[in-house]
C-alpha cells in the first residue's frame, strides 16, 4: 500500500461493533483533486467508514494516514484540513444560520461575516442567513451545513449523505460545488445512495454486507 | 489563518452565553428551584428565628447543590444530540479547551447566578448580612468545583438515554466534601468563628478539580463519541 500519498490513505481497516464485523478490511487512497462516491446497502458501514477516516472512531485493525503520516500523530493539522458533514446538519435551532456558521467555522480559521454570507449565497440560502435555524426546512438546513463545509476552506471533504432532503436545484448546486472543489485540488468522499451524474471523474467504492 | 486556544475559548464561551440567553426558561429553572426550596423552609418551619438561623447554612447549601445538579445534565446533551459535539471534536482545537470553555460558561449562567441571588435567600433564612461575603465566596468556590465534577459526569453519561440519574449518582458522592466544608464555612461565620480553614479547603478542591477535570471530561467525551 502506498503510504506516501499526498492525501488520505486508508489501509485495511477493520471495525467491529459488538459482534458485528462492520468494516472488513476497507482500503482506499485519495489524492488531491479526486472525488470518491461511497455506496452500499444500509448498515454496511458507510458512516462508520467516514467516522474512522475523520478520527472519531479508532479502528480495531488497520490505519488511516494523512499525507503519509498516521492521523493520530498529525491530529491538529489533519483536522484543520478536514471538513466533515455528518448526517445531522449540526445546527443550533436558537442561533441564526450565520451565527451557527460563525461559531463552527470560527474554530477552524478566522473568518469574516462577508465570507460566510458568500458561502451561504453559493449554496442558495443567503436569504436565510439571519433566520434562526429552527425555522428552516430540512433542505435549507442541509444547504446551510454545506455552506459550513464550503467556508472551512478545507482540502478534504467528508460528506455523509449530503443529498438527503435536497431538491433538484440543490442537488445540482452540490454537484457543481463538488466539481469545482476537485478542480481546485480538493478531494471529497461522498456517501450517497443515488447515482451521481458528475461532469468529472468520480471513483466508486461499494461496501457490501 | 489558524485560531489559537484563547480565541477558541472566547468563541465557545460567547456561543454558550448567547445560546443560554436565547433560552431564558432553561436559564431560570435552576435559579427558581433554588429560590423556591430555600424560601419554603422559613414557611414550613415554626417561627423560631434561632432555629432557622441554625439550619440556614445547611439549607442554603443543599438547595444550591441540588439546583446546580439539575442543570448539569444539559452541559453536553444538546451538542451530542444534534451532532455539534462531533463538529467540536473535529474543529482542530483541543477538546480540553472546548470543555473548559463550555463548563466555565455553564458556571457563569448557573453557579454565578446562584451566588448573586444568595443574599436574598440569606436574608429570608435569617443569615446576618455581615456573613454574606463568606457565604458568597464559599458558594462561588463550591458551585465552580461542582461544575468541574459535573463535567466529568456529564461527559460519561451524555451518550445514555436516561443519563441524569446516573449523573447524580456519580456526582453527589464526590460533592459531599463541598457540602460539608461549604456549609461549615457559612456556619462558622454565622457563629462568629473564623471560616478561613474551610474556605481554604474549598479553594484547594476548586483548584484541584479545575486542573484535572477538563482532561477527564474530554477523555470521557471522546469515549462517548466512538
Amino acid at each position: 500500500m502506498n503510504t506516501t500519498a499526498a492525501g488520505i490513505c486508508v489501509d485495511a481497516v477493520h471495525v467491529w461493533r459488538g459482534d458485528r464485523h462492520v468494516l472488513k478490511g476497507v482500503s482506499l487512497t485519495m489524492d488531491p483533486g479526486q472525488l470518491m462516491h461511497v455506496s452500499g446497502p444500509n448498515g454496511t458501514g458507510k458512516t462508520t467508514l467516514l467516522r474512522v477516516i475523520c478520527g472519531l472512531l479508532r479502528p480495531e485493525q488497520g490505519s488511516v494516514s494523512w499525507r503519509g503520516r498516521p492521523i493520530s500523530s498529525v491530529r491538529t493539522e489533519f483536522q484543520a484540513a478536514l471538513a466533515y458533514a455528518a448526517h445531522e446538519p449540526a445546527l443550533k435551532g436558537d442561533l441564526t444560520a450565520l451565527e451557527n456558521l460563525r461559531f463552527a467555522v470560527g474554530l477552524k480559521r478566522r473568518v469574516s461575516s462577508g465570507e460566510l454570507r458568500a458561502s451561504l449565497e453559493q449554496t442558495g440560502v443567503a436569504a436565510c442567513a439571519d433566520l434562526p435555524a429552527r425555522v428552516l426546512s430540512a433542505g435549507q438546513r442541509r444547504r446551510v451545513a454545506m455552506a459550513r463545509v464550503l467556508a472551512m476552506h478545507a482540502p478534504l471533504w467528508l460528506l455523509d449523505e449530503p443529498f438527503t432532503n435536497l431538491d433538484a436545484a440543490g442537488t445540482g448546486v452540490l454537484m457543481s460545488l463538488l466539481q469545482s472543489h476537485a478542480q481546485g485540488g480538493g478531494s471529497a468522499l461522498v456517501v450517497a445512495h443515488q447515482e451521481l451524474a458528475m461532469g468529472c471523474d468520480m471513483r466508486r467504492l461499494e461496501l457490501t454486507a | 489563518m489558524s485560531v489559537g486556544p484563547c480565541e477558541a475559548f472566547a468563541l465557545v464561551v460567547r456561543r454558550e452565553l448567547r445560546l443560554s440567553f436565547r433560552r431564558p426558561d432553561q436559564l431560570l429553572q435552576p435559579l427558581v428551584f433554588f429560590l423556591i426550596v430555600t424560601t419554603l423552609f422559613p414557611l414550613g418551619l415554626s417561627l423560631q428565628l434561632s432555629l432557622l438561623r441554625d439550619m440556614a447554612p445547611g439549607v442554603l447549601w443543599v438547595a444550591a447543590l441540588l439546583s446546580s445538579l439539575l442543570s448539569l445534565d444539559s452541559l453536553f446533551k444538546s451538542d451530542a444530540d444534534d451532532g455539534t459535539l462531533e463538529q467540536l471534536a473535529l474543529s482542530g482545537q483541543e477538546l480540553t479547551v472546548i470543555v473548559i470553555a463550555k463548563t466555565f460558561a455553564h458556571w457563569l449562567v448557573t453557579g454565578l447566578a446562584l451566588v448573586l441571588v444568595s443574599p436574598v435567600v440569606g436574608t429570608a433564612l435569617g443569615i446576618p448580612s455581615a456573613v454574606f461575603a463568606t457565604m458568597m465566596l464559599s458558594l462561588g468556590l463550591g458551585t465552580l468545583t461542582l461544575s468541574w465534577l459535573g463535567a466529568i459526569g456529564a461527559g460519561l453519561t451524555v451518550g445514555l438515554k436516561r443519563g441524569n440519574v446516573l449523573l447524580s449518582l456519580i456526582v453527589l458522592p464526590l460533592a459531599m466534601p463541598l457540602l460539608i466544608f461549604g456549609a461549615g464555612a457559612t456556619d462558622r461565620a454565622v457563629s462568629g468563628v473564623s471560616a478561613a480553614g474551610a474556605l481554604y479547603f474549598l479553594a484547594a478542591l476548586c483548584v484541584f478539580t479545575c486542573t484535572l477535570a477538563p482532561f477527564a471530561a474530554s477523555a470521557a467525551l471522546r469515549i462517548t463519541l466512538e
